[in-house]
C-alpha cells in the first residue's frame, strides 16, 4: 500500500529546535502537512480536533511526557490507530519495553539522522 | 604523658603532704587511716576504665566542634545562596545561546534550501544533501539541552542537600567562630581580567564598548 504524503503529521516535542528539524527532514521526504505541538496536552487537543496519520513524539517533556501521551493515544478509539513513532534520547532497555507495552510504533533514539527516519517511517507505512 | 593513675597517686601524695605540714602530728597509721577511707569513698564511682571513657568522649566533642567550625569555614549557606544559583543562571544562558544560535543555523539552512529549489537538478541534490547534514548536525541543541537539565538538577540536590546539613546542625552552628579563612589569591595582572563570557544582562553591547572606546580615545 503507497503512503499517502498528503496525510496530516503531529509532531510533538518540547524543543522547538528539534520541531524544526523534524519538520524539515519530513518536508524532506515528501510529508508537507506538518503540524506541532510543543507538549502532551497541546498535541491531545490537536489531534482530538483534527486528523492525522503519523504521530512523531519526543518522551521527555512536561507536564505530560511523551509516554503519557502515547497511553492516552491508545486509550482513545478515535485515535488509536494512529502510528507513534516515539523519538527520543532515552535509550535505556527499560524505556523501549515500557514504550513497546504502551502500543508504541517504532522508536528513533536521538541524535539521528535522515535515513533512520526514512528507515522507521518505511518499517511505519512501508516503502515510499 | 602520666596515666591518670599516677595522677591520681602524685596527687594523693599531695594533699598528704599538705595535711601532714597542717597537723604535723600525725601518725603513719593515722595517714593510711585517711588514704584508705578516701580510697574507700572513691571506689566504684570512676574506675579507670571509666576515667578512659570520659577522656575519649572528651576527645570526641573537641573532634565534633572542630568539624563543625570547617563547615562554618566552608561557607555552606554562600554555597546554596550564591554558588549553586549562580552556576544553574550560567547553565540556562548556555542553553539559550545555543538554541539561538541553533535557531540561525537552521535559519540559513533553510534559506540554502530554498535557494537549492531554484538550481539544476545535480546543484540542487547537492544542496539538499549538505542541508539535510545541517539539519542532522543540529540535533546536538537537544541532547546538549537535556544534559544541561540533568546538571542544574543534580545542583539542586546538592542545595537541598546542604539545606538539611544546616538545618541538622541549627543555630548552633551560626555560633560557632569559623576558623580563619584562608585567603583565595586575587588573580593579578592579565589573568585579573580572564573572566570568561558574561551573562547577557551584564555584558556589554557592541555599541557599548564602542562607545566605552570612543570615550577612552
Amino acid at each position: 500500500m503507497a503512503v499517502d504524503k498528503s496525510m496530516n503529521v503531529l509532531i510533538v516535542d518540547d524543543y522547538k529546535t528539534m520541531l524544526r528539524i523534524i519538520r524539515n527532514l519530513l518536508n524532506q521526504l515528501g510529508f508537507d502537512n506538518v503540524e506541532e505541538a510543543t507538549d502532551g496536552a497541546m498535541a491531545l487537543a490537536k489531534l482530538r480536533q483534527g486528523t492525522y496519520g503519523l504521530i512523531i513524539s519526543d518522551w521527555n517533556m512536561e507536564p505530560m511526557t511523551g509516554l503519557q501521551l502515547l497511553k492516552e493515544v491508545r486509550a482513545d478509539v478515535k485515535l488509536k490507530h494512529i502510528p507513534f513513532v516515539m523519538v527520543t534520547a532515552e535509550s535505556k532497555t527499560d524505556n523501549v519495553v515500557a514504550a513497546k507495552a504502551a502500543g508504541v510504533t517504532n522508536y528513533i533514539v536521538k541524535p539521528f539522522n535522515a535515513d533512520t527516519l526514512k528507515q522507521k517511517l518505511t518499517a511505519v507505512f512501508g516503502e515510499f | 604523658m602520666p596515666s591518670v593513675k599516677t595522677s591520681l597517686v602524685d596527687d594523693l601524695t599531695r594533699q598528704i603532704d599538705a595535711a601532714r605540714q597542717a597537723q604535723p602530728g600525725l601518725s603513719r597509721e593515722e595517714v593510711a587511716e585517711i588514704v584508705e577511707e578516701v580510697v574507700k569513698s572513691l571506689g566504684g564511682a570512676f574506675s579507670l576504665a571509666e576515667i578512659n571513657l570520659y577522656r575519649e568522649i572528651d576527645t570526641l566533642a573537641k573532634v565534633i566542634q572542630a568539624a563543625k567550625r570547617e563547615i562554618v569555614a566552608v561557607r555552606p549557606d554562600e554555597i546554596s545562596d550564591r554558588h549553586i544559583p549562580e552556576a544553574a543562571i550560567e547553565l540556562d544562558a548556555v542553553v539559550e545561546a545555543t538554541a539561538k544560535a541553533t535557531g540561525e543555523i537552521l535559519d540559513y539552512a533553510e534559506a540554502l534550501e530554498k535557494l537549492g529549489a531554484t538550481l539544476p537538478a545535480k546543484a540542487r541534490t547537492q544542496i539538499t544533501e549538505t542541508v539535510t547534514g545541517i539539519f542532522e548536525a543540529c540535533n546536538f541543541q537537544d541532547i546538549t539541552g537535556q544534559r544541561i537539565t540533568k546538571v542544574v538538577k543534580t545542583l539542586n540536590y546538592i542545595e537541598t542537600k546542604i539545606g538539611s546539613l544546616l538545618k541538622a546542625f541549627g543555630e548552633e552552628l551560626g555560633d560557632l567562630p569559623p576558623l580563619p579563612e584562608e585567603e583565595e589569591e586575587a588573580p593579578v595582572g592579565d589573568a585579573a581580567l580572564l573572566n570568561g563570557p558574561q551573562l547577557p544582562q551584564n555584558a556589554n553591547s557592541q555599541s557599548e564598548i564602542d562607545a566605552i572606546l570612543a570615550g577612552l580615545f
